[in-house]
């Protein structure tokens, strides 16, 4: 795999904000742990998993003072195998807001370029303490850097620098100090662990708490989720804003070619149909087009029905062998449903919607329980205001797969996309859209006709063991009655009559 | 199986014959299971709407649908079980002489693990052996617990084991005979009596023997304790049938009474699945509701239940027509009972020396 596909892009800090308004993850000293080690964890897997490495996470917590109580300043230690940070870059990935290299249309955790860097900078302001990232991208130096982040003109204080000899591996280890309340959070970080571990089961997770406990979430298979590959922009999914900056900054000199070079699946016959259709000049210079005409333009965007749906290989679904191995691991239940459904889009973006199902087992407990993930990340708040909760209980005829209510059940949903549909910005839950509905729907129907046909195959088996039961009981009594009555001296062969039953 | 009139045969021969049926059932189950085929009886349902009065029989009789009980069936597995195990019990009590009571078999199923919920269902079970076999289960050694009696000139001989050919007259003790097991079973040999009187009760029964009824009119006599037990009318139905004598019966002035009178004569919906328990010439001598005008008899006001009681009897197709229906209306209009003992207002010996032979005298003469 070439390091050549890591494209290190900057975006003005008010772009972020106008594409995501609400920055959420770190509103209280509990949220903003929990947040703290989701963003480090979701950074080393992203890495892993784009590079195709088996992932090998380390997470510690520490308190500086134990004895100090809730709320208090954590270590917040993640440490990786992944490909590591070139030196060069390293300041900037860490210590600019909005630096990243995830701003591509590919599935990825990550895509604001800010999820670290907003934790080393939460830890910043609330313990003054800066950030210790040491990475090793060639195998041969380990770099350390620790570092402030400037907050007035966004740009990264080195305090330290240092280089150490490495021993052939490569990865990186980010230490953030936080004020943090893990009594509150210990339950959401082990849950976020948990689910993470079901829906990567192709990695080794190894975390330690600030008592010393340690937990191992182990790698169940081998096998990665194919890499995504980058995609350019759908017509669907191109806002003014979005449409404004890509004109500024397009090299080619006529409409035609902006066209045809810069949008997923739009080759010249449609870039020409299309431009007809906007009542676009052919020839006209990109950066010639004023405000009016760009929203117009947006508009016959999304208004022109001659675009080919986007294609899929821009996700990464987790894949039904990978999901089943992680449910399995995490839940071992008594009977397992998988289904990855076919790519789908909802305006411009594509999707992928997976659904596992789990039942029975020692693991759980009896109701019905919902994980959710996005882009593998699993989401533990607002569940009840999110798109799959509705499916499951306004759209799902539970009658019909005579599923007792009570039953030990788990219904897993993954989507993903290269644009989630995150209602809000804190990534917790997502937005009713038909299309994705639709796909959850079909999901969840098919892994409940699984489970269903299960439950009465299992049925009758137990039917018909109560039955030879009952008959293994009687038949022996009618054949000695049977034999007295009429005075035969041996009893009758009945015992064939117990392989009839059935 | 057999559910054709029977003419009377010696006790002896009967016994054979139901040993020849257990036998019989006994080897076509046993040939199913060896055949590979799951044993089942078919036999005729005693669901209320296969009660169905016969006007020929002018008894209930059993219908056309039948019952299918198979072993293949979860659901019947069980109670077929029971049925087979009550078939080889009375087997043995039979092949051993040996007699059993409802109760008993009750506690017999307990030793294979098979047990009857409670009495009402092995009493369930022997009625369904009852209708598979087409016998009384006195065929089969079962009896009741409840026993009514029995005097008069009549000789006996036993045919139970360690009695056989022992001979007993049954005028010999005041208190009268058990109607038992023995008795039942015993051959009739011989008799001076012309007729039997059935009574109601055990009091006038006593007061028959005081005053030496059964001699004066020739005459066995029988306590049938209320509603008479089925061993009772069984024994009722030989008399009739194997001596040819006249039944006579007389009960209560009220509408148990005539019922009383109604099942000794046509039987009952219980028993629609036997031929052998009526006495259709049997006559009902009183108390009739208009021997309580006519008699000036000694009488209560009818409850609610009573009158409840007559409608519903009115609507029996056992008492179309006759004096049944008529002594029904009687009560009916006189809103009135009387009991056996209202005579006794006019002396002890009013029922004995005046009212039963006018009685009787105008019965034969009917
Ligand atoms: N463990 C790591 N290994 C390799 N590169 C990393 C690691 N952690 C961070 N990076 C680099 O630093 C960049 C910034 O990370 P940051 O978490 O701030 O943003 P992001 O992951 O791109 O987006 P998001 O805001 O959604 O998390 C990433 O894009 C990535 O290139
Ligand atoms: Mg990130």
């Amino acid at each position: 795999m070439s390091k050549s596909r890591v494209v290190y892009t900057e975006i003005s800090p008010s772009e972020f904000f106008y594409r995501n308004r609400d920055l959420a993850g770190f509103t209280n000293p509990s949220r903003a742990l929990y947040s703290a080690v989701r963003e480090l964890i979701e950074n080393s897997l992203d890495a892993c998993e784009l590079f195709q490495i088996l992932p090998e996470i380390y997470i510690r917590i520490s308190a500086l003072n134990d004895l100090q109580p809730d709320p208090k300043p954590y270590v917040i230690k993640v440490k990786d195998n992944g490909p590591g940070v070139d030196p060069k870059y390293v300041p900037n990935a860490f210590g600019k807001i909005f630096f990243g290299s995830k701003f591509l249309l590919r599935q990825s955790r990550g895509i604001f370029g800010m999820g670290g860097t907003m934790a080393i900078l939460y830890g910043q302001i609330t313990t003054n303490k800066p950030v210790i990232v040491s990475t090793s991208s060639d195998g041969k130096t380990i770099h350390t850097f620790e570092l402030f982040i400037n907050i007035q003109d966004n740009t990264p204080n080195i305090v330290r620098k240092a280089q150490h000899p490495a021993n052939g591996e490569t990865g990186t280890s980010v230490e953030i100090t936080l004020e943090g309340d893990f009594q509150r959070a210990s339950l959401k970080i082990y849950e976020y662990l948990r689910q993470t571990a079901m829906v990567a089961p192709y990695a080794n997770i190894t975390f330690m708490d600030p008592q010393g406990f340690i937990t191992i979430f182990q790698r169940a298979t081998q096998i990665m989720p194919k890499p995504p590959q980058e995609t350019l922009p759908h017509p669907y999914g191109i806002d003014v804003e979005a449409l404004k900056r890509m004109l500024r900054q397009s090299k080619q000199d006529t409409m035609l070619k902006f066209m045809y070079k810069n949008f997923h699946r739009v080759g010249k016959r449609i870039a020409r149909k299309f431009l007809e259709y906007a009542n676009i000049d052919l020839n006209r210079s990109p950066k010639s087009l004023n405000d009016d005409e760009i929203v117009s333009f947006v508009e016959a965007l999304h208004n022109y029905n001659g675009f080919l749906q986007p294609d899929a290989s821009c996700l990464s679904p987790i894949g039904e062998e990978i999901l089943a191995a992680g449910i399995n691991k995490e839940l071992k239940p008594e009977f397992i449903a998988v289904t990855t459904r076919p790519p789908s889009a909802y305006s411009g973006f594509p999707f992928i919607v997976e659904i596992g199902l789990a039942y029975g087992g020692k693991v759980l407990q009896p109701g019905l329980k919902l994980f959710r993930f996005a882009n593998r990340i699993p989401l533990l708040y607002d569940e009840a205001n999110d798109i799959s909760w509705k499916v499951i209980h306004e759209e799902v005829d539970w009658k019909r797969y005579k599923i007792p209510s009570d039953a030990p059940l788990a219904i897993i949903t993954h989507i993903c996309s290269t644009k989630v549909p995150y209602k809000t910005v804190g990534k917790e839950y997502l937005a009713d859209r038909p299309e994705i509905e639709r796909e959850l729907k079909n999901g969840i129907r098919e892994v409940l006709r699984r489970l269903s046909s299960y439950l009465s195959k299992k049925g009758s088996m137990e039917m018909i063991k109560r039955k030879i039961n009952i008959y293994e009981k009687y038949l022996p009594l009618i054949a000695q009655f049977s034999t007295e009555l009429s005075g035969a001296k041996r009893l009758p062969q009945y015992k064939k009559l117990i392989g009839k039953i059935g | 199986m057999n559910h054709e009139k029977h003419t009377p045969i010696k006790i002896s021969r009967k016994k054979e014959e139901v040993k020849q049926q257990l036998k019989k059932l006994g080897m076509m189950i046993y040939q199913s299971l060896n055949n590979g085929i799951f044993p089942e009886v078919i036999f005729p349902s005693r669901s209320v709407r296969n009660i169905v009065y016969n006007e020929e029989l002018k008894q209930y009789v059993l219908g056309q649908s039948m019952v299918r009980r198979s072993s293949q069936n979860i659901k019947h597995i069980r109670p077929f079980t029971q049925l087979i195990w009550l078939a080889s019990f009375v087997n043995k009590l039979i092949n051993e002489g040996k007699t059993s009571t409802l109760r008993d078999v009750f506690y017999s199923s307990q030793a294979y693990g098979i047990d009857f919920t409670d009495q009402d269902e092995s009493d369930e079970m022997i009625t369904d052996l009852e209708v598979l076999l087409g016998r009384a289960r006195e065929d089969f050694n079962v009896y009741p617990e409840e026993r009514s009696a029995i005097f008069g000139d009549l000789t006996i001989e036993y045919t139970v084991p360690g009695y056989e050919g022992k001979r007993l007259n049954l005028a010999s003790h005041p208190d009268g005979y058990l109607i038992g097991p023995s008795l039942s079973t015993a051959e009739f040999i011989d008799t001076s009596a012309e007729m039997v009187i059935a009574v109601e009760k055990g009091g006038l029964f006593t007061r028959f023997v005081e005053e030496n009824i059964p001699k004066r009119y020739k005459a066995l006599i029988i306590d049938t304790a209320g509603q008479p037990p089925r061993s009772t009318r069984y024994m009722l139905r030989r008399l009739n049938q194997e001596l040819n004598l006249p039944v006579y019966i007389l009960t209560d002035g009220d509408v148990y009474g005539e019922h009383i009178a109604m099942v000794i004569i046509s039987g009952s919906a219980n028993a629609a699945h036997l031929r052998e328990l009526t006495v259709p010439s049997a006559k009902w001598i009183g108390i009739w509701g208009s021997d309580i005008i006519e008699y000036k008899l000694p009488s209560v006001r009818l409850t609610e239940a009573d009158i409840k009681r007559i409608y519903e009897l009115k609507k029996d197709p056992r008492y179309k027509g006759g004096i049944w229906q008529r002594e029904l209306d009687v009560f009916l209009e006189i809103k009135r009972k009387s009991e056996l003992e209202a005579f006794s207002k006019y002396g002890l010996t009013t029922i004995t020396d005046k009212y039963l032979p006018k009685k009787l005298s105008e019965i034969k003469s009917f």
